[in-house]
């Protein structure tokens, strides 16, 4: 299965280590023991199928939630040990993608990545107006600042929350689904963004999808996850190649083979019979 | 039968559990509040509102009540040849009871349930949680200016309340019914006591206040974050604000006046 069996020292260059991790939601396993390496300056995609816990897992990166078990080490603190203040500031140098943007309603758009400038830091408002335009420039949005958020398209709406998500410069990015429900221009437009910020700001991102083709074709690092385990991890080429029949039939999408169609259920004339 | 006992007991644990929460959140909440003074501008646009926005409503129903208790007041005075306490009759029973009582329910049906809609619905489309990844807490930046405007703006509107309602025992008195207008003053300022009655009426609207704003941004802080589970916070916002503040009305009208 996983290539880098957890070495007991991770090299300094992972700035997200996960390890053993456990998460439960009541009864129900949503992560059983799985181990992570997050290299610095990477794009390593996270990849499963809906209700996988993808977006679960994000949150418990960014300590919005706590494992049961295990232990999530982000630059070298341990996630789930800090206090609300260390949280807090370590949260400052993250971004974070949620999956519809998650503008704050209420603010234009030059004020929704203001935000984070104007809560954190103390700039003079002239500083505060070049950085936002600066960033809103970098997602080809510097002409859309006056709009307010229900006058974007999703696509746009999910540029504006990543100017927004780097407008700290953070260290790390993380991506809910960014690609969900786009149309193939904004989704070309969404995928090349992620590549070159990551690139040209030496960001680590994060990146969860199930759009396979995209999510593929940037990816440094590819984790596979299904049924609360990493069933496969490596380069995207090697995934691409993966023995697994799990594996094959999530990337081509074919909707019969290990997955079954259905849903659990009794058989169909017994339940047609007592209905 | 056991299968009602355990409903009932879960039913209870649910309700518990529900307080228990609703305590800690105020606790976080509450932390937050001295920060606030330093960032008024936050506090000062929601006093606009939830406060400034009521305006219309409250003065209209002052206005209406008032006449009501004109006409009310009048027909039973006029009895015992006592129509010249009108002025007192009107303005004790709304200083007292009325003016802080129906300012916070009607304040509870208009921005209670405006609150829990607003916090529900950034919670339901992820703001909340946005806000908390860019490392600013919600519960101060974004509940506890509410609260504090809340807490501010009852008292305020109750009064006004209260002032409209005056006047519109006035017209409806003096200007309708022939009450002595001079008699109508004068025996307001001689029996409204500032401290027993007047300062106790804004005692119970600070408390109003302070409840009703505390469920409202609870329920919607709580809410399920679906279109549905916002409509069910809004109306339980409204219900429980209303039935506390007719509770606690009872309460605390037996500790200041009951002697
Ligand atoms: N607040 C919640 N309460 C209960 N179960 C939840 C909650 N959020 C998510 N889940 C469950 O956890 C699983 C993982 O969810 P999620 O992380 O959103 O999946 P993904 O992002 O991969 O689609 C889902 O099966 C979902 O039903
Ligand atoms: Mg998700």
């Amino acid at each position: 299965m996983s290539s880098n069996q957890s070495e007991p020292d991770s090299p300094p260059q992972t700035l997200v280590k996960i390890r053993g991790l456990r998460y439960f939601r009541g009864s129900r396993a949503i992560f059983d023991g799985v181990d992570m390496d997050i290299k610095r300056g990477k794009l390593t995609a996270i990849m499963g199928p809906s209700g996988t816990g993808k977006t679960t897992l994000l949150r418990l990166i960014g300590g919005q939630l706590r494992p049961q078990q295990g232990s999530i080490i982000v630059d070298g603190m341990e996630v789930n040990k800090l206090n609300h203040r260390q949280l807090y500031e370590l949260r400052k140098r993250m971004g974070m993608l949620f999956q519809n943007g998650a503008l704050l309603t209420d603010l234009n758009v030059f004020d929704n990545v203001a935000f984070p400038l104007r809560e954190h830091t103390r700039l003079p408002e002239s500083m505060v107006r070049s950085l936002v335009l600066m960033k809103l420039q970098a997602v080809g949005l510097r002409g859309a600042h006056k709009l307010i958020p229900s006058e974007l398209s999703g696509g746009m709406s999910r540029r504006v929350a990543l100017a927004r998500a780097i407008a700290l410069d953070p260290m790390m990015i993380m991506y809910d689904e960014p690609f969900t429900g786009q149309d193939p221009i904004s989704m070309g437009v969404l995928v090349s963004l992620l590549k070159n910020l990551n690139d040209a700001l030496n960001l680590t991102s994060i990146l969860v999808s199930h759009d396979v083709r995209e999510t593929l074709s940037i990816a440094d690092d590819v984790y596979v996850i299904s049924e609360g385990k990493v069933v496969e991890h490596g380069p995207a080429d090697v995934v691409q190649k993966s023995g697994s029949d799990w594996v094959q039939q999530f990337i081509q999408g074919k909707n019969d083979g290990p997955v079954p169609f259905h849903y659990p259920a009794p058989e169909l004339i017994d339940d047609l019979m007592h209905g | 039968m056991l299968d009602q006992l355990q409903r009932l007991g879960s039913a209870s644990l649910n309700t518990l559990e529900r307080l228990g929460r609703g305590h800690l959140f105020l606790l976080n909440v509450l932390t937050g509040i001295p920060g606030l003074f330093l960032r008024f501008r936050l506090v000062i646009h929601q006093i606009y509102s939830v406060g400034v926005l009521s305006l219309l409503i409250i003065g209209v129903a002052g206005l209406f009540v008032g006449m009501v208790l004109g006409l009310q007041g009048y027909n039973t005075l006029v009895d015992f040849g006592a129509e010249e306490s009108l002025g007192v009759v009107v303005a004790l029973t709304l200083v007292r009871e009325l003016g802080p009582v129906v300012a916070a329910l009607l304040f509870a049906g208009r921005a209670g349930s405006a609150l829990t809609a607003e916090i529900g619905l950034m919670k339901a489309t992820e703001q909340l949680s946005a806000m908390e990844m860019m490392a600013v807490d919600p519960l101060h930046r974004v509940v506890a200016p509410r609260l504090l405007a809340g807490f501010i703006a009852l008292p305020l509107l109750a009064a006004l309340f209260s002032a409209v309602g005056v006047m519109g025992g006035y017209f409806v008195g003096v200007g309708l019914l022939g009450v002595d207008e001079g008699a109508f003053w004068s025996q307001m300022e001689d029996k409204v006591d500032l401290f027993d009655d007047v300062l106790n009426g804004v005692i119970k609207s600070i408390v109003f206040g302070f409840v009703v704003t505390w469920i409202a941004v609870f329920e919607g802080y709580d809410t399920t974050p679906t279109s549905e589970g916002v409509g069910r916070a809004t109306t339980r916002t409204v219900v429980h604000s209303s039935l506390a503040v007719l509770g606690l009305d009872f309460v605390l009208t037996a500790l200041m006046f009951g002697d």
